[in-house]
């Protein structure tokens, strides 16, 4: 007992309780952190496709669960048995007391198509403008040697068609208003009819090209077979990868893993965001974070300034305080909606009405865009970098501030040469901590300009490269779009896991760039609590 | 500031020093002929009218200071002569610092301090309407107790007074920099490493640091808040060093704790004590001879 008192009054009990609270927490963020990773990494494996033989007919697939027996349920097993075109669905469970003779056949190959989700089956001829050109294992062999060319060309016809026809048709519009303006006045100039005939000829000559490389695309068709015997011709266009997973070594699957991996970083998204790439959605994000924390840091820095350096200390200020901080408890839907109703419709309407209303009724700011969404999300987290920033500003030690002023510095000059400078790491703490709020945050963006399938982006090569009215796409988004509104969501489980893991690791890097910027700031002023 | 009198009519005052670049011999203040005092009310008179001495430039007139309700000084009257060393002695809390904080009126960032009387600098009263605070605090440098670098470097440190004032021109800048180092005797020390954080330095270099940054701005008045009493008993010797140099081109006003400092570095000491002006005279005097009982009490070790 008096062992116990007095272990309990050298406070070991609570540095032991503090200990497991911290473990507790670390736990905690490091199971979660693990779990979407072992979900989302894994995906990209090629898995083993499995065939065998059930009551109903032969099955192949890839195992994806297992359910045990349960009381007058037996034991389950699924399957990925993809061709959602041939057998309607993408997954099955069967019993697994009706397995039989379970098999994983080399020949089986799984081919990721550009529509209707993966085909499970075996490649069974290719054929060029109808004439078979390879049968059976020669066909494989074939399909992988022609297959870098395809996807060469298909790459080609993207570009083509997104940055050629794409620049082509906002000239064509652009002139189109031009003409339009120009009747309503009175007649349409000659050079600029003629300019509009250019344009449609030159948009017209696009197409023509763009036909032909399609015509060549489709050219070469492919067999496949699916297990239960019905084939399907598939243009060689419209394949993506051959995955022959029971042939392959360790070394082959490593580089199918890293080649999804890098089309998962750096590609658009297919089939409704379910297959593909997320790099639209990785660059909205980063982009509209930066886009925040340009605006937010003099916001917040600028009215704490006021409010700490040249207020009067008073109720009044004190009554702001609580106001300030009790702004970081709204609902971020809240801020959403007063995000729509004045940047996007207020702010947004007016300057549309003011500067582009040859373009009306169609908007150009007066609807949702990566600006308004950033300006939302900036004054969702400017409590936190106020907050922040007092705090900072109050750490500058008196001392510096009566040395600066005993020299003869006003007092703006002191705020400006030696305040904020003794002041910025903790105004950076303030950021990071807005940032990884920001980055996290989905619904005041759903309001203001988040889309599911932004059709380009905020940031690109056509005048004037930043364009601050577009929709955008955003990883926090896309997590609520492919997890919960998508046809096919079991097949894009993995990829909710992928984009979560990947959300996390934005907001980790775009953090870490803080924190450089911070310690190296911290040399530079030699040190500070912050 | 009195009517009629400009800024720019101070400035050629003649009473106003030109520190020059080249230390001239030093000046011991003339002590005779005292001009007329000024009437006093304190119960102890002072000891030594010389202080009055024929070239003063600053004039302390009847100050009383209070901080809110509680008056901190009490009819402070003081003058200090131009290129000497005026120490102020008395224990914590007797308003040495307080008085030196009105003389560049730093007292003027703390709201609820209220000042009656008139500081002089040469005619000019520096708590009249219209005087430019940002002004005196060029012509009144300070050394501040704890040394308080900015965390910029050795360079800037000595050039921030020069920069605030608009200057950009390096060669200006480089030329007062370096002046400014030699003569808190730092140059030989950080030459080679103008770059470097002030920060790095030691405690002594630090608080020299201060004192060349106070200079650059070529001040009349030097005001030295304790510099020495975070220092260990090397640095502090460097530091009354250079106080006996800097007198030279400089006034130098001083609080220390510290009675032989006070004793070693000064020409006149005022004691104050519990916001009075108890005594004030030639040091040498002061700490030989005291006209007052608690003068002599204190400086002997009996009481504060």
């Amino acid at each position: 007992m008096n062992n116990f008192r007095k272990w309990w009054r050298r406070g070991s009990g609570l540095i032991w309780l503090s200990g497991a609270t911290l473990a507790l927490s670390l736990l905690m963020i490091f199971g979660l952190v693990g779990y979407i990773a072992v979900k989302g990494l894994g995906f990209f494996w090629p898995a083993p496709l499995v065939q065998a033989m059930t009551p109903e007919g032969p099955i192949l697939g890839m195992i994806t669960g297992q359910e045990h027996a349960q009381g007058e349920d037996s034991a389950k097993v699924q399957f990925r048995v993809g061709n959602r075109d041939l057998f309607g669905q993408d997954f099955r469970w069967i019993p697994k007391a009706d397995l039989r003779e379970p098999a994983t056949p080399a020949d089986a190959v799984l081919v990721e198509r550009r529509e209707y989700g993966a085909f499970i089956g075996r490649v069974k001829s290719l054929e060029q403008d109808g004439k078979p050109l390879a049968e059976g294992p020669a066909a494989l062999v074939a399909l992988g040697s022609m297959l870098p060319a395809s996807l060469a060309l298909q790459k080609r016809i993207h570009e083509i068609d997104r940055e050629e026809v794409g620049g082509l048709n906002s000239e064509i519009e652009a002139a189109g208003r031009e003409q339009r303006a120009a009747a309503a006045k009175g007649a349409v100039p000659e050079p600029l009819a003629r300019r509009v005939q250019q344009l449609q000829e030159r948009y017209a000559a696009a197409e023509a090209r763009l036909n032909g490389m399609r015509t060549q695309a489709a050219a070469v068709t492919v067999t496949l077979a699916a297990v239960d015997g019905q084939t399907k011709s598939l243009p060689l266009g419209a394949i993506v990868r051959v995955v022959p997973a029971n042939a392959l070594g360790l070394f082959g699957k490593a580089k199918v893993y890293a080649a999804r991996l890098w089309e998962f970083l750096w590609d658009d998204p297919r089939e409704s965001n379910t297959e593909g790439g997320i790099f639209p959605a990785i660059f909205g994000t980063v982009m509209m974070v930066l886009l925040m924390s340009v605006l937010v840091v003099p916001l917040g820095v600028m009215a704490s300034l006021f409010m700490r350096e040249y207020a009067t200390q008073g109720w009044l200020l004190r009554v702001l305080r609580v106001a300030v901080n009790n702004l970081a408890g709204v609902p971020s839907i809240v801020f959403g909606v007063f995000g729509l109703g004045f940047f996007v419709y207020g702010v947004g309407g007016s300057i549309d009405h003011l500067l582009f209303a040859d373009r009306l009724p169609s908007p150009t700011f007066g609807t949702g865009g990566i600006l308004w969404a950033s300006l939302t999300l900036a004054l969702l987290t400017v409590p936190v970098v106020i907050v922040a920033t007092e705090e900072a500003l109050a750490a500058v030690p008196r001392a510096q501030r009566e040395a600066s002023l005993a020299l003869g510095a006003t007092k703006w000059q002191t705020i400006r040469n030696v305040v904020l400078p003794g002041a910025a790491p903790g105004i950076l703490t303030g950021l990071i901590l807005a940032m990884a709020r920001g980055a996290g945050e989905v619904a005041p963006l759903m309001l203001t300009g988040v889309v599911k399938l932004a059709p380009s982006m905020p940031l690109d090569g056509s005048f004037p490269y930043l364009h601050l009215d577009r929709k955008f796409m955003h990883l926090g988004f896309h997590i609520y779009d492919v997890g919960f509104q998508s046809p096919n969501s079991e097949a894009a489980k993995p990829m909710v896991f992928m984009t979560a893991l990947l959300l996390l690791l934005v907001v980790v890097i775009l953090n870490l760039f803080a924190l450089r910027l911070r310690s190296r700031l911290r040399a530079r002023t030699g040190g500070g609590s912050f | 500031m009195a009517p009629g009198v400009s800024m720019t009519e101070l400035d050629s005052v003649p009473t106003v020093p030109e520190p020059a670049g080249i230390p001239g011999p030093a000046r011991e203040a003339p002590l005779s002929a005292p001009p007329a005092l000024p009437p006093r009310q304190l119960d102890i008179p002072l000891t030594e009218p010389s202080v009055l001495s024929a070239e003063p430039i600053l004039h302390v007139e009847g100050v009383n200071l209070w901080y809110g309700e509680k008056q901190a000084l009490f009819d402070i009257n003081l003058e200090v002569a131009k290129h000497t060393v005026m120490a102020l002695i008395g224990p914590s809390g007797c308003g040495k610092s307080t008085l030196l904080r009105c003389i560049n009126r730093m007292n003027d960032l703390i709201g609820s301090v209220r000042i009656e009387g008139k500081i002089k600098v040469g005619d000019e009263d520096i708590f009249a309407p219209g005087v430019d605070v940002i002004e005196l605090r060029k012509r009144m440098g300070m050394v501040f107790q704890k040394s308080n670098p900015f965390p910029k470097s050795i360079y800037e440190n000595v050039a921030y007074g020069l920069r605030i004032q608009g200057i950009r021109e390096r060669a200006v800048l480089d030329e007062a920099v370096e002046r400014s180092l030699i003569a808190s005797g730092l140059w030989e020390e950080v030459k080679d490493r103008l770059n470097e954080s002030g920060l790095g330095l030691s405690g002594g270099q630090q608080q020299r640091l201060c004192i060349a940054r106070a200079l650059a701005i070529k001040p009349e008045v030097l005001l030295m808040d304790e510099p020495c009493s975070a220092l260990d008993p090397l640095a502090t010797s460097r530091i009354e060093e250079l106080i006996f140099e800097l007198k030279r081109e400089f006034t130098i006003v001083i609080v220390t704790h510290n009675m032989q400092q006070a004793a070693r570095v000064s020409d006149f000491t005022a004691f104050f004590w519990m916001g009075k002006l108890i005594e004030v005279g030639l040091t040498e005097k002061l700490f030989t001879n005291p006209r007052v009982r608690m003068t002599e009490d204190y400086i002997s070790g009996r009481f504060g």
